[in-house]
């Protein structure tokens, strides 16, 4: 026990490293952008004066070094900073704390996973399952042949199809996915439907194909057949012998998928206008709100890290060489 | 065990299994090939049939057979096989299942990979019993402790609440022996049960296999090619080839009059007997060897010296460091104290610090040929490749050298261009052979190069590699646990316990009386081909 609570806190600490150096990434990448906030606000005809002065307001006159160390000082004291939008040159600042403006997108965005991966999660593993226990019989394929098609039409084709039938044709859910902090769970829920649907459809395939190679994988081995002239049927078999043996990989791809639900939806969000943190990072680098954007993109990479460290330690504790070593 | 000179009863209703004129295809290659052509075999309540062969004879196809069971990628095309009146070639999977961990049992060659990782071993014992609701779970769980007890595992009460990768090979090939008896089944399949496992464990498992079988009068049917090992578990014994019946005979008679030629081949592969010969011109000598991997030290203190031309055979169970020994000696493990003598010159202990030269004096052979060579490439580009890395051979000399090592390992130009994937396994092994001969090496390292082959196919090998060593003076470091390997080829003998020397020495030393302690139970652990063995042995050890 103690070496897998060592494996997870050694795991741990090299997700932190990691953070460190995504952080360090993402300040230079948002360096090297063309551009900045002050011309983008003060438009080309400012003078060399007025950008200056408004630099220096904002920071930005300072090295690129020690702005960096500043970011990252006051991230770990828990401020993530001011956003630069809302204050101009005349001086009158009505800008926004960069806390106030991601947290309630972050968690519409986690609000909208979450639905997600509760019905997409559970649908993969028994697709999967059945397909795997199922093997090559026209269930087979037509669950792959149907998880296919999906994964590989672009997501804003399937938001639009799924807008045409299920909120124009056959209007039973709203089109537009427009919540905000006072709606409540029940209209929200129905809000999200179709988002929640077109992303299901999407992430899907990914997770189930995986469950079905995966458990398939193992078929093969001699455990397996062992468990055959045991008597053990089908079902017995995918479920007691196959899967238990089988988490690693699962948790792995599922963890990659439910990743991708917090950092890749911007497509979605735009499609069914659902406020997310997708939308809000885009906006941010267009007006080059540099605070945001760092701090969208710490977000997000925290999100990876966070979710492929849970995968791994799934992987650690369903393993029992590692569970209970001799 | 019965006695197998008994007359067999003749009453049918004694009958537990009669399979006729079994008939199994497998796929490959897109289309169906015959791997059992008609065979007939017939099993009374009771009774041990143990099925020899060598791989590729279909005995294993076979004994699955008799459960009614063909592995994917082949199908039973004919024949009927009865077990206690039930037709299990045309019966359902789902009675079959029925059947299946209650009535007949498997016990697979390798535990290690028949028991499911992700389970203790308690609950994938008790398993089928439980299932089919042959009695209570609780009940299942104390009697396979009792079963556990009587197969002399250690700790019985609490070895079942291990998983599997917690216990020995011995202990889990034990495991599941009382996995197949937990149900009391009529018919157990043993499916080589012992071949994975070192001659001292094998034995332990044979007595406690044969002990429970007798105890419950179970009927099994004992898959092996080892026949020494058959003659001590059967009671009739019947002769497999490419899918026939060569013969079928009680025991005794079988080893003491078999008919066929075949049969007679099989028993006289033991007779290969090298007349050992003194050296003392010491080509490659290893001194006061410390050797570790990570934190975990294998060899202590370990020498050995090799006079050129000799055969020097390492014996030892796995894990007593032989193979450790040879890294050692190629460079490839770093020792942490001890030198490494070659012709008079200390070697530089890493591979990377050793010139060319030296080398090409040291090669090796494996036991795995398959993996020991590039799947890609053609016998030419394996053979031809250390022809051009040490002699910086070209075009038609390295051709004509390459044709040359073909006809020194006797095969012939027409498998210059032929994958691995197309040889035989003796094939590949003789491929490895002229790749380490071509580097026109000094010494050559062989790790178990033989077991993995067929008794036949292995003397093949073994003799090509004296009749090699005769001609051209090579040294051989022979690493093997197969004591009659041994007997055929060496001229000095090294045992290996734990990372020790136990004794060195020439092999009529070795083998002859007064023993060390350790070397006793080697050598008696041998089975030798005489049905009453085993029951001697362990009357005088009294385990």
């Amino acid at each position: 026990m103690n070496a897998v609570l060592s494996t997870i806190l050694k795991r741990l600490g090299l997700g932190i490293a990691t953070l460190f150096v995504v952080s360090a990434i993402i300040f230079s990448s948002i360096s090297m952008l063309p551009g900045d906030f002050s011309e983008a606000v003060l438009g080309q005809a400012a003078t060399e004066d007025t950008v200056a002065a408004f630099r220096k307001e904002l920071g930005l006159d300072k090295p690129a070094p020690v702005r960096y160390f500043e970011w990252v000082g006051s991230v770990l004291q828990g401020d993530l900073g001011t956003s630069f939008s809302g204050r101009n040159a005349s001086g009158q600042d009505r800008s926004r704390q960069v806390v106030d403006l991601v947290m309630p997108r972050l968690w519409n965005t986690l609000f909208l996973a979450g639905v997600t991966a509760l019905i997409a999660v559970p649908l993969a593993l028994f697709l999967g399952l059945t397909a795997a226990l199922y093997r090559n019989t026209a269930y087979d394929r037509v669950v792959n042949a149907a998880t296919l098609t999906t994964i590989s039409t672009p997501e804003f084709f399937v938001a639009y199809i799924l807008i045409l039938f299920f909120a124009s044709l056959w209007p039973v859910f709203p089109s537009l996915a427009n919540i905000d902090a006072t709606t409540a769970l029940g209209e929200r829920l129905y809000r999200v439907a179709l988002p929640a649907l077109t992303l299901t459809l999407v992430i899907v395939a990914h997770m189930m194909r995986m469950t079905r190679a995966a458990i398939i994988n193992l078929l093969a081995s001699p455990y397996i057949e062992m468990a055959r002239l045991k008597g053990a049927s089908r079902s017995q078999i995918i479920l007691k012998h196959a899967l238990p043996n089988a988490w690693a990989p699962i948790a792995t791809v599922i963890a990659f998928n439910l990743a991708y639900l917090v950092v890749g939806v911007v497509v979605v969000e735009v499609v069914f206008v659902y406020p997310g943190i997708g939308q809000l990072m885009v906006d941010a680098v267009t007006s080059r709100d540099i605070p945001v954007v760092q701090a969208c993109a710490l977000i997000f990479a925290a999100t990876y890290i966070l979710l492929n460290l849970t995968a791994d330690i799934i992987g650690i504790i369903t393993n029992p060489r590692l569970l209970h070593p001799r | 065990m019965t006695d197998p000179t008994d007359h067999r009863p003749e009453a049918n209703h004694d009958i537990l299994l009669k399979m006729r004129d079994i008939r199994i295809d497998g796929y490959s290659d897109e289309q169906w090939h015959p791997i059992i052509k008609g065979v007939d075999l017939t099993l009374r309540r009771g009774e041990i049939m143990g099925l020899i062969g060598e791989s590729g004879a279909g005995k294993s196809t076979l004994g699955k057979a008799a459960m009614g069971y063909t592995q994917p990628g082949c199908k039973l095309s004919g024949g009927s096989i009865m077990f206690d009146g039930i037709d299990l070639a045309k019966a359902s999977d789902r009675q079959k299942r029925q059947l299946w961990g209650t009535r007949i049992a498997y016990v697979a060659q390798s535990a290690a990979a028949s028991f499911n990782p992700a389970h203790r071993l308690i609950d994938q014992t008790v398993e089928a019993a439980t299932r089919r609701g042959v009695r209570p779970d609780a009940e299942s769980r104390a009697d396979a402790v009792e079963l556990f007890r009587a197969l002399q595992l250690p700790d019985p009460e609490t070895i079942g609440n291990r998983y599997p990768h917690q216990v020995s090979g011995g202990q889990l090939q034990r495991v599941m022996t009382a996995m197949a008896m937990s149900p009391r089944p009529d018919l157990i399949i043993f499916d080589e049960p012992t071949t994975a496992l070192d001659v001292t464990t094998q034995v332990e498992v044979l007595a406690s296999m044969r002990k429970i079988v007798e105890e419950f009068n179970t009927a099994a049917i004992y898959i092996t090619h080892d026949l020494a090992v058959v003659a001590q578990m059967a009671d009739f014994i019947q002769v497999l080839r490419y899918g026939e019946e060569v013969e079928e005979a009680p025991t005794r008679q079988m080893l003491t009059r078999p008919e066929q030629p075949y049969t007679k081949s099989l028993w006289s592969v033991r007779a290969l007997e090298k007349p050992e010969v003194k050296g003392d011109d010491i080509v490659l000598s290893i001194d006061n060897i410390d050797a570790a991997y990570g934190p975990l030290k294998v060899l202590h203190d370990v020498s050995i010296k090799l006079p050129r031309g000799r055969t020097v055979a390492v014996v030892g169970e796995s894990g007593s460091g032989k193979s450790t020994t040879a890294r050692v000696m190629t460079g490839l493990l770093p020792p942490l104290s001890g030198t490494v003598t070659f012709n008079g010159e200390v070697l530089p202990a890493a591979l990377k610090d050793r010139s060319k030269d030296q080398l090409q004096r040291i090669q090796m052979i494996y036991q795995m040929a398959d993996t020991a060579m590039n799947p890609r490439q053609t016998v030419e580009d394996i053979i031809g490749r250390p022809l051009e890395f040490y002699l910086g051979l070209k075009g038609k000399e390295r051709e004509e050298r390459i044709l040359e090592l073909l006809d020194m390992i006797e095969l012939d130009e027409t498998f210059m261009d032929r994958l691995p994937s197309e040889l035989s396994g003796g094939q590949k092994q003789r491929i490895c052979i002229a790749r380490a001969l071509a580097a026109r090496p000094d010494v050559i390292i062989c790790d178990e190069v033989t077991s993995a082959l067929d008794q036949i196919v292995q003397e093949g090998i073994l003799q090509l590699l004296l009749r090699l060593q005769k001609k051209y003076n090579i040294t051989y470091l022979f690493i093997t646990h197969d004591i009659a390997t041994v007997k055929a080829i060496s001229d000095e003998i090294v045992v290996m316990f734990e990372g020790k020397v136990v004794e060195q020495g020439l092999k009529s030393e070795i083998l002859s009386p007064p023993f060390p302690d350790y070397t006793k139970l080697l050598l008696s652990s041998v089975p030798e081909m005489d049905p009453d063995w085993l029951t001697n042995l362990l009357e005088n050890r009294d385990i």
